[in-house]
């Protein structure tokens, strides 16, 4: 079974935008999966119409076999959901947040103060329960949500860009606790800026551009398509021009910073030998840009060459 | 946030209907949580506003007034001051409520759970109508230290009070939803509600007025409300009892329809 199905999935907002076209997307349980897309793109559009935020124009979603249209509570019911914007009330405490947020799921007091410690601690939390939200930093803030998203225990966890804005030290330690939710078996929904994280987490990815999906496929797959990669070479002494060497292109950025293309069949070793003989030590290597981001640069780029 | 969580205990799943009750009680708590944190602003005002109709138009004004209808002023106005602060308590409590966890998008909490609209539009109201009568039992304390009010028609009196919570209740969270700011959630009680309030007769009896004044005042809902309320407590009324109740459900009815249909439409919320 599917965690997520969308068909056909369109949505035109008053004001005409055409934000979805036609979207078809699944997502298989228990998957760890990424939707990028750059601002605009209509990443947010599609989730909230899959937890029912926005109406939608045409097309279906099916969340675990439950139909938005025939059984929306059955889907509801599945979902838990981490949005890109703040939505707490800046005047209740973290603890009652919690709490509430199980109860408008049907899950008794009791359960639920059980529940809200439990997620609460999980999440470096519990210090704070009793603090007004509105004094948490934004780290706390993006962390409350997910715990209260959490709490009613979803099969699907969706997460719109949750590591926004947060330190890189926390955001790692939310990597972990992300991949241990994804151990247990719940299927997660990631967007992000950091492709850097979809990298790392996501197994699945789907990109979105103006509305319709320029490409969905497994993440190993779609790193694979990336033939060539460009290189940043640090130099140990400046240089006044880029080296001349047959079947290697340089770029100079300055004077003791050199970038060159390797296609994915070329070694390393040839290069590094050809500079040696002409002198040039390089001292550090790194991608220019990260894979996934190469891709994407690509794939946006030519989805937005389409008529 | 290093420690993984734990595998989920299995917890059978509870009834649609249990959901659903729970999700009510949910909301009625956080809006009475609300109402007790911010009582400064929720419950005093009203007590304190009916404390000084008591002692100007009461004490100072009335003992020159006399008798309105066969009764002590005092005793004849003290119905009206309680109705007029469950309407504007029960309306402004639903108003503001929903138009701030719109504003502040919290209302999403509540959007994305497994509850229908109509239980969330009845946690709302459940909401304003505790409002309305906490404040309307302050207003009626503050009352007995002026007036004593018998109570004729017990069912009437509670049947009165609690559809008129409902209906200014459905009427603030229709007016929460459409709002685009906190000005468009004062407009209406301040150019509709009030008015229609003060000429509601909850100072006087319309048999005061002219013919035509008198005739125009029967399409004012405030009139019948305030009339059964007076009824229940002083067995007098300006209006036929049976028709003010009969408005007073129909009105009901008709509003939870329409703030359900906003809802099921997504007006103000969805786009």
């Amino acid at each position: 079974m599917h965690a997520l199905s969308v068909h056909g999935l369109s949505k035109r907002y008053r004001n005409g935008v055409h934000a979805l076209q036609g979207i078809d997307l699944q997502v298989a349980e228990g998957d760890f999966f990424a939707l990028l897309g750059p601002n605009g793109a209509g990443k947010s559009t599609l989730i909230s119409i899959c937890t029912s935020l926005v109406t939608k124009t045409a097309g279906s979603v099916q969340v675990f076999g439950h139909d938005l249209d025939t059984d929306l509570e059955g889907a509801k019911s599945c979902i838990g959901i981490v949005p890109q914007e703040f939505n707490l009330n800046m005047f209740e405490t973290p603890e009652t947040i919690v709490v509430n947020q199980a109860g408008f799921y049907g899950i008794p007091r009791a359960l639920a103060r059980e529940r809200a410690e439990k997620y609460l601690r999980q999440l470096s939390l519990w210090d704070k329960r009793r603090s007004m939200t509105r004094t948490l930093s934004g780290g706390m803030k993006r962390r409350l949500m997910i715990a209260r998203a959490l709490v009613h225990e979803p099969k699907l966890l969706i997460l719109d860009e949750p590591t926004a804005g947060v330190d890189i030290e926390i955001r790692r330690s939310m990597w972990d606790f992300l991949r241990g939710l994804n151990e247990q078996g719940i299927t997660i929904i990631l967007t992000t800026h950091y492709l850097e994280e979809a990298e790392n987490l996501c197994r699945n990815i789907a990109i979105i551009d103006r509305g319709r999906i320029a490409e969905a496929d497994r993440m190993d797959s779609l790193l694979r398509r990336l033939h060539v990669e460009t290189l940043v070479l640090s130099l140990r002494a400046p240089i006044a021009m880029a080296p001349q060497i047959a079947g290697h292109e340089f770029q100079l950025a300055d004077p003791q910073t050199l970038e060159v293309e390797i296609a994915k069949d070329q070694d390393l070793n040839g290069l590094f030998a050809s500079l040696s003989a002409e002198g040039v030590q390089v001292v550090s290597m790194r991608n220019k840009v990260n894979r996934l981001e190469e891709i994407f640069m690509r794939l946006v780029d030519r989805s937005g060459a389409a008529p | 946030m290093s420690a993984l969580p734990s595998a989920a205990v299995e917890v059978a799943a509870p009834s649609r209907a249990r959901i659903r009750w729970i999700g009510f009680q949910t909301i009625v708590l956080r809006e009475m949580g609300r109402i007790l944190r911010i009582w400064g602003q929720t419950i005093v005002p009203s007590a304190v506003t009916a404390a000084l109709y008591f002692v100007i138009f009461g004490s100072l004004i009335g003992s020159r007034i006399g008798q309105m209808d066969g009764i002590d002023y005092m005793q004849y106005i003290a119905p009206g001051l309680i109705m007029m602060a469950v309407i504007t308590n029960s309306y402004a409590n639903v108003s503001s409520s929903v138009f701030s966890a719109k504003f502040a998008r919290y209302l999403e909490e509540i959007m994305v759970a497994p509850l229908p609209n109509w239980i969330i539009v009845a946690g709302y109201v459940g909401g304003g109508v505790l409002r309305g009568l906490l404040v309307g039992g302050a207003v009626a304390v503050v009352a007995l230290f002026f007036t004593h009010l018998p109570v004729h028609h017990l069912i009437a009196t509670i049947v009165a009070v609690l559809l008129t919570a409902i209906i200014f209740s459905l009427a603030g969270f229709i007016n929460g939803v459409f709002a685009r700011n906190f000005d468009q959630v004062n407009w209406i009680p301040t150019f509709i509600l009030t008015p229609l309030t003060y000429f509601g007769g909850v100072f006087y009896s319309i048999n005061l007025l002219p013919e035509w004044a008198r005739t125009l005042s029967f399409a004012n809902p405030v009139l019948h409300m305030v009339n059964a309320f007076r009824f229940g407590f002083l067995d007098r009324s300006d209006v036929a009892v049976g028709w003010a109740f009969g408005i007073m459900a129909l009105a009901a009815v008709v509003l939870f329809f329409v703030a359900l249909r906003l809802m099921d439409r997504g007006t103000g919320l969805k786009d």
